[in-house]
């Protein structure tokens, strides 16, 4: 920061910038917590064919490139979505999902999944034996919310809201896409036009700053309350309750899921069926652009499992949570303005998003990787001492072929985390060096909604297939 | 010849002291209370656990500073002494070398060592699909192929059930007699001491004591002994 030649002060649009950050992202961890009660409900005491797939794509939002998932918001509750031409059919006005309100509808179609997984969680935690217990005394659904229910949701859901505050907080491609202008423009995103449009590095150094201390703030505020981790075993299990035998309560509990599953499916569904047509019309721009980031991601995931690797294990959890915390938006700029007394930091746009991405999932690697690598350290330790295979004998020998599921893993969310990122590719891009989710958002941006599907298309395939590959390679013949 | 000299080992609270010779070959057994010490003497003796005091040697040389893969002792563990992704040829190989792929000579070595067990044509497999006594032969054959004088055995037969411990202890008896090999072997049950060891090292009250005749022993246990033994 040092080198962004003095900084500037903060302006009006800062602070309403500032304002803006922390406002949509209460709101939308507070929406998703919210909604994803009844959901998390509906899931912990029903059990319908299709349950086991929809909480396993509760957890496929993570892997989705946010661009992507825009667009197919865009394409369901946009001004000519889906939605808006019921509604204008009806003679009712278009729906407007620019600005605040857009912003946390997209926040909330990412992590509505997150909260009623957590959720979901803590109801299944609950033991069996206990609504048993109510049943048997007679509890009616009142009672039962307010003696196991209430205690349980209070205990999970500051957690759950905590985490998404902050995933919010640094929310940078949903605000460039959905927000803007004065009244909606997040700091990342004043970052991003401090740097792009008026190239005041020292205003962007100073906002950047302002994101840090927002991080640590909230990194703070994380570590006071107790944040649930997604182990995502044992959520097949669903509890049978004599409370849930009501017609209410089963058409509440299908309300709940039918509402959710359309409300995440939908942007999905419109990808999919308005991609297929788009992908024959994908110029070669796109093409080179995919290319680019397949070696960015293949080059980000290389790097995060050699950071990895030898940082398993040692960093605890807490490291793990401060980079969700942290900006890529800032770790560019800052990057930026350490490279650039010595070479053109445009033309090293591909490998510093490469860097930048790697450094972004490394948190995610640390968590999967760290408890393997010390349970291998306390199984085999002392039998590979006694046998002398100590230093990289030990990695080449035990840890490795013994982590493969845990690396495939995490490899695969490294490589679909870069393949979908929009963020730091936008502030070095030139336009010979674009990825696929900046070439698709330029697309959006000249309006040519069906390249822009395709390349959507092509961008959801990828990253799911980057994964897939991955975490699949670290599967095969893996022994338990 | 193994001794130790004024050792003390140091954990927190709990404190061992020995003082002996033990003359090899043969099987000596460690008995006592759990708790009392006698894996961590074992560990100890084996370089995973350095002593606050004194020192141990082997035939006159002393192993202080040692790391375990360069003591002269082999030494299997209660649990995890094989490596699950590794097949039993390839974990009984790590006894001859660390590389991943062991020469022509190896392999017939490794092959004839898994023999001796009477694991024979078993080497493609994985500890996951042997029996638990297959992998504690497996296990044996890696310590035999190893050829240290000193084997210790912290109870990795102990989840076995009595006949097929029983098996393990008379193929340790015939590995230590065909190699001249000292065995130290923790145990809490005296039938194991009785069938295999001709000598006994009493664990109790933060002591070892030097190894006696193991009939002897028991016939005429001290308190400590026999309180243990009830």
């Amino acid at each position: 920061m040092v080198r962004a030649g003095g900084l500037s002060a903060l302006g009006p649009a800062d602070y309403a910038a500032l304002r803006f950050t922390v406002l949509q992202a209460l709101a939308s961890a507070a929406f998703s917590v919210l909604l994803a009660v009844p959901v998390a409900r509906a899931l912990a005491r029903r059990r319908f064919p299709g349950r086991g797939t929809l909480v396993t794509l509760l957890g496929a939002p993570f892997i989705l490139p946010v661009i992507v998932a825009v667009l197919g918001l865009l394409a369901a509750f946009g001004q000519n979505g889906l939605v808006s031409r019921g509604l204008m059919a009806v003679g009712l006005p278009p729906l407007d999902v620019y600005g605040m309100h857009g912003v946390v509808l997209a926040h909330v179609f990412f992590n509505l999944p997150l909260a009623t997984r957590l959720i979901l969680q803590g109801w299944l935690a609950i033991p069996a034996e206990r609504f048993r217990l109510a049943e048997s005394l007679g509890f009616g659904p009142m009672t039962m919310l307010r003696v196991l229910e209430a205690p349980m949701l209070a205990r999970v859901a500051p957690g759950a809201f905590a985490v998404i505050f902050v995933i919010c907080l640094s929310s940078f491609a949903v605000a460039l896409t959905l927000g803007g202008g004065p009244s909606a423009t997040t700091v990342e995103l004043a970052i991003y036009q401090a740097f792009r449009f008026d190239f005041d590095l020292g205003h962007a150094a100073m906002l950047g700053l302002v994101q840090l201390g927002l991080a640590g703030v909230a990194g703070l505020a994380i570590l006071a309350v107790r944040v649930p981790g997604v182990s995502g075993a044992g959520l097949d299990r669903a509890v049978s309750r004599q409370d849930a035998r009501g017609a209410v309560a089963r058409a509440v509990d299908a309300a709940a899921i039918g509402l959710a599953a359309a409300f995440l499916l939908l942007p999905l569904a419109m990808i999919l069926s308005r991609g297929a047509l788009g992908l024959a019309e994908l110029p070669a721009s796109v093409w080179q652009a995919a290319g680019h980031s397949i070696l960015v991601a293949l080059a980000s995931t290389l790097l995060c499992v050699a950071l990895a690797l030898p940082l398993a294990g040692r960093l605890g959890d807490v490291i793990g949570l401060a980079g969700i915390a942290v900006s890529p938006l800032v770790i560019g700029t800052g990057l930026f303005l350490l490279v650039r007394p010595y070479a053109n930091p445009f033309t090293l746009a591909l490998p510093v998003t490469a860097l930048v991405n790697a450094l972004m999932s490394l948190p995610f690697a640390l968590r999967a990787l760290g408890p393997e690598v010390a349970q291998i350290r306390a199984d085999y330790d002392r039998l590979a001492q006694s046998l002398g295979l100590t230093g990289w004998r030990w990695w080449a020998r035990v840890a490795l072929p013994r982590l493969r599921r845990p690396l495939g893993f995490a490899a695969g969310l490294a490589a679909a985390l870069s393949m979908g990122d929009l963020g730091v590719i936008a502030l070095f891009a030139d336009p010979d060096r674009a990825t696929l989710p900046l070439q698709m958002y330029r697309l959006m941006g000249a309006y040519r909604m069906e390249a822009a599907h395709g390349a959507a298309l092509l961008l959801l395939a990828l990253s799911l297939g980057l994964f897939w590959v991955f975490d699949r390679g670290g599967r095969v013949d893996a022994d338990a | 010849m193994l001794t130790l000299e004024d050792l003390l080992i140091r954990q927190g609270d709990f404190t061992l002291r020995a003082s002996m010779e033990i003359q090899g070959p043969g099987i000596v057994a460690v008995i006592g209370p759990s708790g009392a010490g006698k894996s961590t003497l074992l560990a100890a003796l084996a370089g995973f656990v350095t002593p606050e005091a004194g020192r141990i040697l082997w035939d006159g040389r002393p192993l202080t500073g040692l790391p375990p893969a360069q003591r002269p002792m082999a030494m299997l563990f209660q649990d995890n002494n094989l490596f699950p992704h590794l097949t039993a040829a390839q974990n009984v190989a790590l006894a001859l070398t660390r590389r991943a792929r062991p020469t022509a000579a190896q392999q017939e070595e490794v092959a004839q060592a898994l023999a001796r067990v009477g694991l024979e044509g078993l080497g493609d497999r994985k500890p996951g699909r042997l029996s638990g006594g297959q992998q504690g032969r497996v296990a044996l054959a890696r310590a035999s192929l190893q050829r240290r004088p000193v084997l210790l055995l912290d109870e990795p037969f102990a989840a076995l059930g009595p006949a097929m411990k029983a098996d393990m202890l008379d193929l340790v008896a015939e590995l230590s007699a065909a190699q001249g090999m000292l065995v130290l072997m923790v145990s809490h049950d005296p039938r194991d001491a009785r069938r295999v060891a001709g000598r006994t090292i009493l664990v109790a009250e933060g002591r070892a004591d030097p190894p006696r005749d193991t009939s002897a022993l028991f016939d005429d246990p001290p308190p400590a002994l026999a309180a243990y033994l009830g």
